[in-house]
């Protein structure tokens, strides 16, 4: 859109507000970069940038060379780490590090050998064709973090969509009061700089790169023009734009907005209105990495404030004490008030001047008291709403300010102090002196510290409902087994009664089993049949002599006539208990029915589940019996296997069934043939009496004679019908028993 | 007389309308649950440690909801719990019940001593959040993101070795204080009238 954007034509827009302190500027800028040397001792953070802390790859002891990777980057949102000099490492430790909390931290310290010996290193020549993937990658292994102060690993940066990104803007504001890094850079090493954007350029592939410079450094305006006219770049894409001096035109989103007139959406990020934003000393060191294979080990730094005599900008290897440069400078400790590292506005005091170099640090400001006095007292606001004209970010610093002082962070929330750049515009034209962004970056801190309890109070209390519902489950899953387990028992108990009720069957089945009792029986009977007829010849005897002992004949042949009852009904019982037998004998006679197969699988089986549970308690617990359960559940196993291939065998072979039913009409006939048998016995007696009664009348001589005789005629007939009934039902027996045997 | 039929009719009629809009309006925006709770259990630590006598956090904000339970039982939570749930029910704020435990400094994470560590399980039993890693007679480890520092594996561990640190963030945890407050006439000698002033307080 913009690739025909001249330069004098550029539509500037503007930031609200804004402030316009003593730039002091001019102090740094009278003298050259100065090479600052190589310290005795680096002392090197793993955090130096925004994102994980590298991760340390040397040990105490070790010798580095300059430029060797002493640490590496701890996933994509880190950056790696090398020696800026040679020499060995003297510690691993923990050193305060250049921060405003003057916390202590991991450092790698390298004592210097001065003998500032390369690890070999080359550059990619013909950078302007390679890959952007290859660009990227060089920029990663190199180190590369934002050199403006924010210290963002540049590699991510780089890593945006190219098709996204419309516009690459350069930053080189530098709209901080005292700092000149950037301006002295422009100045002396233009070349680099416009090399550096064009391999960012080859990356991101954007519609045109705006380098916006602030109108109070005229000199790097022109060292960039006149690089930007050698330069081989001949599509014009790149321009240098003059902004009017103010305070924070240098901030990202400030910038964004007086360059294109869009703003950067709350939380998020340029990229998601296709702009990248880089500083331009970070274009110088991609510069260097890619075309010369140096990784980031040093930058400019300046030097300034009144208690340094000689202010100047320093090309200062990373690591290096400030003390160091404080000395180069030529700083004098009497007058020295306040040390502060970066800028006068959002810069941090240092009480230590052993605190290093890193990699965003710009500028060191050596301060007198009357330079930078200690912040003036703290007043009662007095809601003059200056505050609100300076803010840059649009926001109402004063009600964030009582929303901070009443640790209402919600509201604070809902007013947006998470837009906050924490510039210090709002504090610097407070007229009761009011550490505002001291406020506001304290509540910042306390809402995240919230922001973090909340959603670790939500995870505990997810975590807490999650174990409650285990614990219920496995209650319920226990009640289960439990109540399973007591069903079982109940079913074994029934079990166990029915084989108590069973006896008698079972004695029926012994009956049965002893034919021979049968036998006797009948034997009996056929006795008892032969002794009532003997008595009954002795009776009629005794009769037709008209003995006195008639009446004890009658009594002995009703006595055996009862005993031939009494024999005949214990044959029926006696049958009677075969036939159930025989009946039982189907249903629980064959040990290998498909049904008591299951039952046998069935309770394998539990039996092998119950060995499991065991030997998993066992192991558990760590039990010696761990081995002997094994054991146990592998030959469970085999039994159950064994158990299951006999139940399919046993449905695969219905015959087996079949046979068991054809016995049953054979059974069923044997039942008739009892019967039947009994008719014929029956109608034997009638018969027996019939004729008993027809010689007593004949021999009494009674009236009755031809009566009786009729009767005995029809006795025997049905005796004849009998017998042949009986010998028909044996023959059909004998029939299908032959049947059943083929 | 009509008139005062006509009244009488028209506000029968509204009754009834009414009366149905407010029965269907019941029916349809039913509230499942006690909403007062949830929101009570919102600003409960969820430590879940029990010092406040109830087992758990929510039962704790049942018990204020619907029992009339004190506010000031949750020595996790502190004094900004019991003014937070004191300014979501309308009633005064109370001291911290002593009873019931003191209110710490900073939160506390329980890490086991992991040589002394006998593998008993016992402290994996207690924790109410699961946040203790290990297997019979197998050494023990707390998961210390997870940890709540609610002391409960404390009593339980029949060797003594769990101990309850502070929680250290390191530099990601920490964030700028508040400016300290010196009144104007202290502008001469500063840090002279901050003793002064701790010295009095």
């Amino acid at each position: 859109m913009k690739s025909t954007v001249n330069m004098t034509h550029f539509q500037l827009h503007d930031f609200v507000g804004g402030i316009h302190p003593p730039e002091n500027k001019q102090q740094s800028l009278n003298s050259p970069i100065a090479d600052a040397g190589i310290p005795t001792q680096l002392i090197l953070p793993l955090s130096q940038h925004i994102g994980a802390p590298s991760e340390c790859l040397v040990n105490p002891g070790d010798r580095v060379l300059k430029g060797q990777l002493i640490a590496e980057a701890k996933g994509f949102v880190s950056a790696n780490l090398h020696a800026p000099s040679s020499g060995v490492i003297s510690a691993i430790e923990d050193r305060q590090l250049p921060h405003p909390s003057g916390m202590t931290g991991t450092c790698i310290v390298i004592d210097t050998d001065g003998k500032d010996e390369w690890i070999p290193h080359s550059g990619i020549s013909d950078f302007l064709c390679a890959e952007p993937q290859v660009l990227i990658e060089a920029i990663q292994q190199a180190g590369i973090a934002g050199l403006g102060g924010a210290g963002f690993p540049t590699h991510v940066k780089a890593s945006a969509k190219a098709e996204q990104i419309q516009t690459l803007i350069i930053n080189a504001a530098e709209c901080e009061p005292y700092i000149t890094a950037d301006d002295i850079l422009m100045q002396e090493r233009a070349d680099e700089i416009i090399q550096g954007i064009e391999i960012l350029q080859r990356i991101l592939q954007p519609e045109c790169v705006l380098i916006g410079v602030e109108d109070n450094k005229p000199k790097a305006i022109a060292a960039l023009e006149a690089a930007l006219a050698d330069s081989k770049d001949d599509t014009h894409k790149i321009h240098v734009i003059t902004i009017p001096t103010k305070y924070p035109s240098g901030g990202e989103k400030q910038l964004i907005q007086i360059l294109t007139g869009q703003e950067v959406p709350a939380g998020g990020i340029p990229a998601d209105i296709g702009i990248v934003c880089q500083n331009v000393g970070t274009a110088q060191a991609i510069y260097r990495a890619v075309a010369e294979g140096e990784p980031l080990i040093r930058r400019i730094t300046t030097v300034t404030g009144n208690a340094s005599t000689e202010p100047r900008n320093f090309d200062a290897l990373l690591g290096t004490p400030v003390s160091h440069l404080l000395n180069k400078a030529n700083t004098n400790m009497a007058q020295l008030s306040r040390l502060v590292m970066g800028g006068p506005m959002m810069g941090f005091s240092l009480n230590d001047t052993a605190i290093p170099v890193v990699k965003a640090t710009n500028c060191i400001i050596a301060a007198t008291s009357q330079e930078l006095p200690d912040p003036a007292m703290e007043q009662a606001c007095i809601r003059c709403g200056m505050c609100t004209q300076a803010c840059p970010a649009q926001l109402l610093p004063q009600q964030l300010y009582w929303f901070s002082k009443s640790s209402n962070l919600e509201q604070a929330t809902a007013h947006n102090i998470a837009d906050c750049i924490e510039c210090g515009a709002c504090a610097y034209v407070c007229p009761s002196n009011i550490p505002l962004v001291q406020y506001y970056r304290h509540t910042k801190g306390e809402i995240k510290l919230a922001d973090a309890d909340k959603a670790k109070s939500d995870r505990a209390k997810e975590r807490f409902e999650a174990r409650l519902a285990r614990q219920e489950r496995e209650a319920a899953e226990k009640e289960a087994k439990r109540k399973a387990r007591a069903e079982a028992a109940a079913k074994k108990q029934a079990e166990k009664k029915a084989a108590a009720t069973a006896p008698a069957t079972e004695s029926a089945i012994q009956a049965a089993d002893k034919g021979a009792d049968l036998e006797a029986l009948q034997k009996k009977l056929a006795a008892a049949k032969l002794g009532v007829e003997k008595s009954k010849e002795k009776l009629a005897a005794a009769e037709a002599e008209g003995s006195d002992k008639v009446e004890i004949f009658r009594s002995a042949v009703e006595k055996a006539q009862q005993k031939m009852k009494d024999a005949a009904k214990a044959i029926a019982e006696a049958k009677k208990a075969e036939k159930a037998a025989a009946t039982t004998a189907t249903d629980k006679g064959d040990p290998n029915s498909p049904e008591r197969l299951k039952n046998k699988w069935d309770l394998a089986q539990g039996r092998l589940e119950a060995a499991q549970t065991r030997l998993a308690e066992a192991e558990s617990s760590g039990s010696e019996k761990v081995d002997a359960l094994k054991l146990a559940v592998e030959n469970q196993t085999t039994r159950v296997s064994e158990a299951k291939a006999a139940y399919e065998a046993a449905l695969a072979k219905p015959t087996v069934n079949a046979e068991n039913q054809a016995s049953q009409p054979a059974a069923a006939s044997v039942i008739d043939i009892d019967a039947l048998e009994k008719k014929v016995l029956a109608a034997q007696t009638r018969v027996d009496k019939a004729s008993e009664r027809l010689t007593m009348a004949q021999e009494q001589g009674l009236d009755t004679i031809s009566a009786l005789e009729t009767g005995l005629q029809k006795q025997q007939q049905k005796l004849d019908e009998a017998k042949a009934a009986l010998s028909q039902a044996k023959a059909q027996t004998e029939q299908t028993g032959h049947e059943v045997k083929a | 007389m009509i008139e005062i039929i006509i009244a009488v009719a028209v506000l029968s009629i509204l009754a009834v309308l009414f009366g149905g809009v407010l029965g269907f309006a019941s029916v349809r925006f039913k509230v499942e649950g006690n909403p007062v709770v949830d929101q009570i259990d919102a600003l409960l630590p969820q430590t879940q440690c029990g010092q406040c006598s109830y087992p758990g956090c929510r039962p704790y904000a049942q018990a204020i909801a619907e029992n009339e339970e004190k506010i000031n039982k949750c020595p996790p939570g502190g004094e900004g719990t019991i003014q937070a749930i004191a300014d979501l029910l309308g009633v005064d704020p109370e001291p911290l019940d002593a009873e019931h435990g003191e209110e710490k400094d900073s939160k506390m994470v329980a890490v086991i001593r992991e040589e002394e560590c006998i593998g008993c399980t016992k402290c994996i039993q207690a924790c109410p959040v699961d946040a203790i890693l290990g297997a019979a007679k197998q050494m023990h480890t707390v998961i210390a993101d997870e940890c709540t520092g609610c002391d409960l594996c404390l009593d339980p561990c029949p060797v003594d070795c769990i101990d309850m640190v502070p929680v250290d963030h390191g530099l990601a945890g920490w964030h700028w204080d508040l400016p300290t407050n010196i009144i104007a006439t202290d502008k001469s000698h500063p840090q002279h009238h901050a003793d002064d002033e701790e010295k009095a307080a």
